[in-house]
């Protein structure tokens, strides 16, 4: 542990050197020194000018949760998107067939993330993520489904994010999407629980105020699944509007509900043109 | 059960304590967002008055306000003022009202109603995220000489 900080403090000092500005709520973030992140960027129409700019979670945190997302090599959320290569190359189930046997490399599913949750037009209705990953493994290849906050699901999520890493957000929200994303917009700047607070009251008023020790962001999912540090692990982003939702002294959605799945269309969708950006380290 | 029963018997006795003169959520008379009378008839312990606005699990007021009295005890939010010189902004009455429901004095504020117990959407059981057994159970996020406590350590803060 003592190690690790002082690794880090190290780290900050030489970098600090060698360009004036290591990582502030102005700075780019480049991951490995290739990928370009947009952090922050001109607000999307439809969110009627109640934000100007959008920005990151990225650049709400401290300079040593930012670093560590700076370098693959740095990014704890990393060895999960290892586990999930694998799990991607492994045959399971009646078909006997992996991932591999059909999109070959995780690359091939590049801009996957930046586009869901989306209208699936054989189910009927928006699809996130997981319902297409789960969607594969029961009809495909015919192998179980997965829990929707399961460390496999999470894992791969994770790898799905890191292979759209650097695309903008453009997640559809009119068409037969329109009516999931009013459902999810009514959610938005509804005041749950005892407390009475929206996320709005949160993310969209009080972005960038502290409320107790936390550094309030503007609550976007572009950096999903995030490796809490908290946690030590990868949080799904149904978890996390869980959370903050219970923190409302109210009762939350189920993971993987109708209401969250219309929440985070979107959710998504305020961080239209930003990067995707997971996995991510937040705190 | 067992255990159910035994605490509901010991709410009982609680309220039964709690004196006779306590004015009920639904029986705060507001004017203007201000509330005259006392809510209990007992004067407010100033000292108590900190617990609840330092303490997590109770006002949890400095999440929100920056308090320099209270510096000693982290750590103070930004999303609410500063409530430095509140007593000499505010009287009695009105901070009684205020922290028994700020949305009568601030529409629509993003200050939480500490004496209250029913018109909400999806109400939880305290943290839990669950729903509560039954939803007319749900007790006022203060209680009312906790709200006088808090009113008795607001009006010593002049500038
Ligand atoms: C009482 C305040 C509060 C409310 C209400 C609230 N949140 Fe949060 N939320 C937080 C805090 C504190 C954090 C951690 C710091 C941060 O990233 O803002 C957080 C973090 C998040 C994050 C992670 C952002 C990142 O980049 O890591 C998301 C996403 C999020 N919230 C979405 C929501 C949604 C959606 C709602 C409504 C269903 C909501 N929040 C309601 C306080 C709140
Ligand atoms: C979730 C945030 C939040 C919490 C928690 C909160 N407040 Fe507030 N409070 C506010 C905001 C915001 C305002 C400003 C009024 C407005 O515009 O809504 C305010 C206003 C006030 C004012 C008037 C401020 C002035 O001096 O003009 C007082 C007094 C006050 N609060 C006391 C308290 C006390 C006491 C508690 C706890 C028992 C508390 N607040 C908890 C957000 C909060």
């Amino acid at each position: 542990m003592r190690k690790a900080a002082l690794h880090v403090a190290a780290g900050v000092l030489t970098l600090a050197a060698a360009a004036p500005a290591l990582a502030g709520e102005n700075d780019p973030l480049i991951i490995n020194g290739q990928i370009e992140i947009t952090t922050r960027t001109a607000a999307p129409a439809h969110l009627d000018g109640h934000l100007s700019e959008i920005r990151s979670g990225w650049t709400f945190r401290t300079d040593e949760t930012q670093v560590m997302q700076m370098d693959d090599f740095d990014n704890p959320a990393m060895i999960y998107v290892d586990a999930a290569t694998d799990a991607w190359n492994t045959v399971e189930g009646s078909a006997d067939k992996s991932c591999a046997s059909c999109h070959e490399g995780p690359e091939s599913l590049a801009g996957f993330r930046a586009t869901t949750p989306k209208w699936n037009a054989e189910a009927g209705a928006v699809w996130t993520q997981e319902m297409y990953v789960n969607n594969c493994r029961t009809e495909r290849m015919g192998a179980e489904a997965w829990d929707w906050n399961g460390q496999d699901m999470r894992n791969m999520t994770a790898l799905l994010a890191s292979v759209s890493r650097g695309m903008p957000v453009n997640v559809a929200i009119d068409g037969p999407a329109a009516e999931t994303w009013e459902k999810g917009r009514e959610m938005y700047y509804t005041r749950f629980g005892q407390l009475e607070l929206s996320c709005a009251n949160c993310h969209e008023d009080n972005y960038d105020n502290l409320i107790r020790a936390d550094h309030l962001s503007q609550g976007q999912i572009n950096a999903f699944p995030a490796y809490r540090l908290k946690d030590t692990n990868l949080v799904s982003v149904h978890n996390r509007f869980r959370g903050c939702i219970r923190d409302t002294r109210a009762a939350t959605f189920a993971v993987g509900s109708p209401e969250f799945i219309a929440l985070e269309l979107y959710v998504a969708s305020r961080g239209n043109g930003l990067s995707v950006e997971g996995p991510s380290v937040r705190n | 059960m067992r255990t159910a029963l035994a605490s509901v018997v010991a709410l009982t006795l609680c309220v039964g304590v709690a004196q006779a003169d306590t004015i009920t959520p639904e029986d705060v008379m507001f004017d203007y967002g201000e509330v005259a009378q006392s809510l209990t008839g007992t004067p407010g312990d100033a000292a108590n008055g900190i617990k609840v606005m330092t303490n997590r699990g109770l006002g949890n007021c400095i999440a929100c306000h920056q308090v320099t009295a209270l510096e000693e005890y982290p750590y103070h939010g930004e999303v609410g003022p500063s409530l430095d010189g509140a007593g000499d902004r505010w009287t009695p009455e009105q901070l009684r009202g205020i922290v028994a429901n700020a949305k009568e004095m601030f529409p629509d504020s993003i200050m939480p109603s500490f004496y209250k117990r029913s018109g909400y959407i999806r109400v939880g059981d305290a943290f839990t995220g669950k729903a509560p057994a039954n939803e007319s159970d749900i007790t006022t996020l203060l209680t009312a000489q906790e709200i006088e406590d808090v009113v008795a350590f607001l009006v010593t803060l002049k500038d």
